[in-house]
């Protein structure tokens, strides 16, 4: 605590002419390891915290597999640890719907938003920025708690009698706005909607930290085009989180007067039990218009940061520079800018206006030309390099190969008249799980692969990391593939039991497989997990400042940087994140002086 | 270790903490703007209610207008060095901001009492009760902000003549101040 105090000090009075003056203050285990200010520690606990929740969510589903999977067949140890959640070893339909819609709010906020940009923009930002912590390492320590306080609330919310929210991730009213339309519905809701609450609260504290301190804690020499990319990308998906997150926020504050004080700004015409309510003249429409607004940027804020990592991960161990640096951040801009314009393509079938409907195909269409700029650009950096297959290169690869399998059919799911066919199917849960789930898993394991050594001055065990990948990659594969074609015939998602549908009893063995296989991949990602805690405290040891031969100033600092990040001056940077293979040389450091005979960019 | 986490360089620049502050005003006119057009989706639709804004609304716009004005002149005797004159106003700033505070609620209840209320439809009043009660949670925010620099000014015993911590509260005050006249202005025209 006191270290951080005397950090604050320097704001207030920036004075000291530069005299490096070392104070060793006594951190206590609380101060260092819990309450910590310091930006590297609260990388380390979102990291933990989206890890538990990552194991949590996925597990559920695990669960509600083996109900697609194997509908007729009973499990006794459900019934062992879910009680009446699973009477005789049979999932029922409110648990079957509870679990989806936590797997949905879990991996999409509490991981892949949470862990993932918690994670890499506070460790990165300063580190590469060339800073000694964030603009306000106080409100960055709130960033987490906050997160914590919001992972209570929805865990607890686990607990509840009536269980957690149950009317899947996007909280649609009516279902979400009324008690009385299911179990789900009831106190399990309000927890939900406080949790994503505080959530947003954190997303709000952490993202304008990592603006600002972006824009304004660079050190000297470097220029906003001498950032690597990672920071262009976590600088965009903050601006995207701290423009939309308030929206969802505004969206759940009306609901909440829906829910609890009787306003009818959603709900309208319902009869409960042949009991019509009082609320008239609401819509639901104007609901998702709100959540989508945010929904839809989500999706970049999922993607956004894992692009940053991937390019930068490529780059290295290709030992090339990465291919078209300035079009890589005109893509983000363009994402980031057209992710604003997109949202109603998540309505199309919700009777919108045929024309306004042609206008979001446009515009999400266009989100095809920044993406295919951006893939363009990581193959042709890879092209001929040198490539050091790395555990963390490998996921780097196999983010580049799922993002456009899964990006080709977004431009079947971007056009309003097939989306008439394929929404609503099993086609749209193949399309997102692999462009923003499990891609954006793979780019955060391909950074965690990377940066480990600068986290815990240790390297991840490597034999481990092969099989994690290519189980996953395969296993990734193999579930989402066969969806398209159920989606294609016309299999709806969200259904607890298809069985009596004759025309899906082909797709039987097809589920099986699939359970199957999701069961295998959590085995697998448990592996990995427990090579994470084991590398923690018995891995090899990092002997070296910069054991992959980067460019980036988070290499320049010491194998186990205290708070503060640099032992003397924060070090100058004189060129651009990416001097690799020039003028016979392997890499150059960013903070070395540009040579007067070195041929230029 | 060199402690300082402002460089010579940044001197220049936008204080972090300030620039801190505009994204977050960024970020709460997201808010507001997502609010104020859901009530322009929803006044399209049927069964949608105008409502009559009571006169006391016109009663806080002048007292936060009057606070803005008082937060001003407190930031200029802090940088003059008029410590005791900077209490003064920061204490009035305070009181103003509670006052607007109370008025609200005052003005909450006559529309309550004028049958402006939950049940049924939801129109223009419904969206007030919201979207204003929201602006009095963040102008709350601001008074308590007041009254603990304002306590840190007459308690502290070190005498601090950095002014960015009072030029940020300055500016989250002027900002309230100025979303609740959109505020007003957009449920004078559209309420």
């Amino acid at each position: 605590m006191s270290d951080t105090l005397h950090i604050q000090h320097g704001v207030a009075s920036h004075g000291h002419s530069g005299e490096p003056h070392v104070h060793h203050h006594k951190e206590t285990f609380i101060s260092k390891y819990i309450f910590s200010m310091d930006h590297k520690m609260i990388a380390k606990q979102f990291l933990v915290t989206g890890i538990i929740w990552a194991i949590i969510g996925g597990l559920f589903s695990v669960l509600f597999r083996l109900q697609l999977g194997f509908p007729d067949q009973s499990f006794p140890i459900l019934e062992t640890f879910f009680g009446r959640w699973a009477e005789g070893g049979k999932i029922k339909p409110e648990f079957y719907y509870a679990l989806t819609t936590m797997h949905g709010t879990v991996l999409i906020f509490f991981v892949l938003t949470a862990g993932l940009s918690g994670t890499f923009a506070n460790l990165l930002i300063p580190l590469q920025v060339g800073a000694r912590d964030m603009a306000s390492p106080f409100m960055n320590m709130l960033s987490y708690w906050m997160f914590f306080a919001a992972s209570i609330v929805m865990l607890s919310s686990l607990f509840t009698q009536t269980g957690p929210a149950a009317g899947g991730w996007t909280v649609y009213p009516p279902l979400s706005a009324l008690g009385l339309a299911s179990q789900g519905s009831k106190s399990g809701m309000d927890l939900w909607i406080i949790a994503m609450t505080l959530f947003v609260a954190s997303q709000l504290l952490g993202g304008l930290n990592y603006i600002s301190t972006i824009l304004n804690m660079r050190t000297k020499g470097m220029s906003m085009t001498r950032l690597p990319l990672t920071i262009w990308a976590l600088l965009f998906t903050a601006i995207l989180g701290v423009l939309s997150f308030p929206v969802l926020l505004s969206g759940l504050v009306l609901l909440m007067f829906d829910r609890h004080l009787g306003t009818s700004f959603y709900l309208s015409d319902i009869f409960v039990a042949g009991q019509a309510l009082p609320n008239e003249g609401g819509s639901a429409i104007l609901y998702q218009h709100l959540f989508w607004f945010l929904g839809h940027p989500e999706v970049y804020i999922i993607i956004m940061p894992t692009m940053g990592l991937a390019s930068e991960i490529l780059a290295i161990n290709s030992r090339k520079p990465i291919f078209g640096y300035m079009a890589m951040i005109a893509s983000l801009m363009a994402i980031c800018v057209l992710a604003f314009l997109v949202w109603a393509h998540h309505m199309f079938v919700t009777g919108m206006n045929p024309f306004l409907g042609s206008v979001f195909v446009l515009l999400t269409l266009l989100i095809a030309i920044p993406s295919a700029i951006k893939v363009f650009n990581w193959i042709t950096t890879i092209w001929r390099g040198n490539i050091r297959f790395t555990p963390g290169m490998l996921f780097a690869i196999g983010f580049v190969s799922i993002f456009i399998s899964g990006g080709l059919t977004g431009i079947f799911l971007g056009n309003s008249t097939i989306d008439i066919h394929l929404h609503d199917t099993m086609f749209v849960i193949a399309h997102f799980h692999i462009v923003m789930g499990v891609s954006a898993f793979f780019g955060m394991f391909a950074g965690i692969y990377h940066w480990f050594p600068k986290m815990f001055g240790r390297y991840m065990n490597n034999t481990l990391g092969y099989i994690h990948f290519w189980v996953t990659i395969v296993c990734a594969y193999l579930i989402f593939w066969p969806m398209h074609y159920q989606g294609f015939a016309g299999m709806p998602r969200r259904y607890l039991d298809k069985s009596s549908w004759v025309s899906f009893g082909q797709f039987h063995s097809l589920d099986a497989m699939i359970t199957v296989v999701t069961i295998i991949v959590f085995a697998v990602q448990l592996m990995f997990v427990f090579n994470y805690f084991y590398s923690m405290y018995k891995g090899r040891r990092v002997r070296t400042q910069n054991p992959w031969e980067a460019t980036t100033l988070e290499w320049t600092t010491p194998i186990h940087p205290g708070h503060g990040n640099w032992d003397g001056e924060i070090p100058e940077v004189h060129r651009w994140a990416y001097d690799y293979g020039k003028d016979g040389r392997d890499f150059i450091p960013q903070t070395e002086p540009v040579g007067e005979n070195e041929s230029s960019h | 270790m060199n402690t300082s986490i402002v460089s010579e360089q940044q001197h220049r620049k936008l204080h972090p903490h300030k620039f801190a502050l505009w994204v977050a005003i960024a970020s709460i006119l997201m808010m507001f703007a997502g609010l104020t057009s859901a009530f322009i989706v929803k006044s399209n639709q049927a069964g949608w209610r105008t409502f009559v804004l009571p006169g006391i609304f016109w009663v806080s716009t002048v007292l936060i207008l009057a606070s803005s004005l008082t937060m001003l002149m407190a930031i200029k005797a802090f940088k003059s060095r008029g410590m005791r004159q900077y209490r003064g106003l920061l204490g009035i700033t305070f009181l103003l901001g509670a006052a607007f505070v109370i008025c609200q609620v005052v003005g909450f209840n006559q529309l309550w009492n004028s049958n402006v209320q939950f049940k049924g439809a939801s129109g223009a009043g419904q969206f007030f009760y919201a979207i204003a009660g929201l602006h009095a949670v963040h102008v709350i925010g601001g008074v308590i902000a007041l009254l603990v620099i304002f306590l840190k000014s007459i308690a502290g015993k070190t005498k601090s003549y950095d002014a960015v911590p009072v030029e940020v509260m300055g500016m989250y005050w002027h900002f309230v101040d100025l979303l609740w006249l959109y505020l007003m202005i957009f449920f004078i025209m559209l309420g």
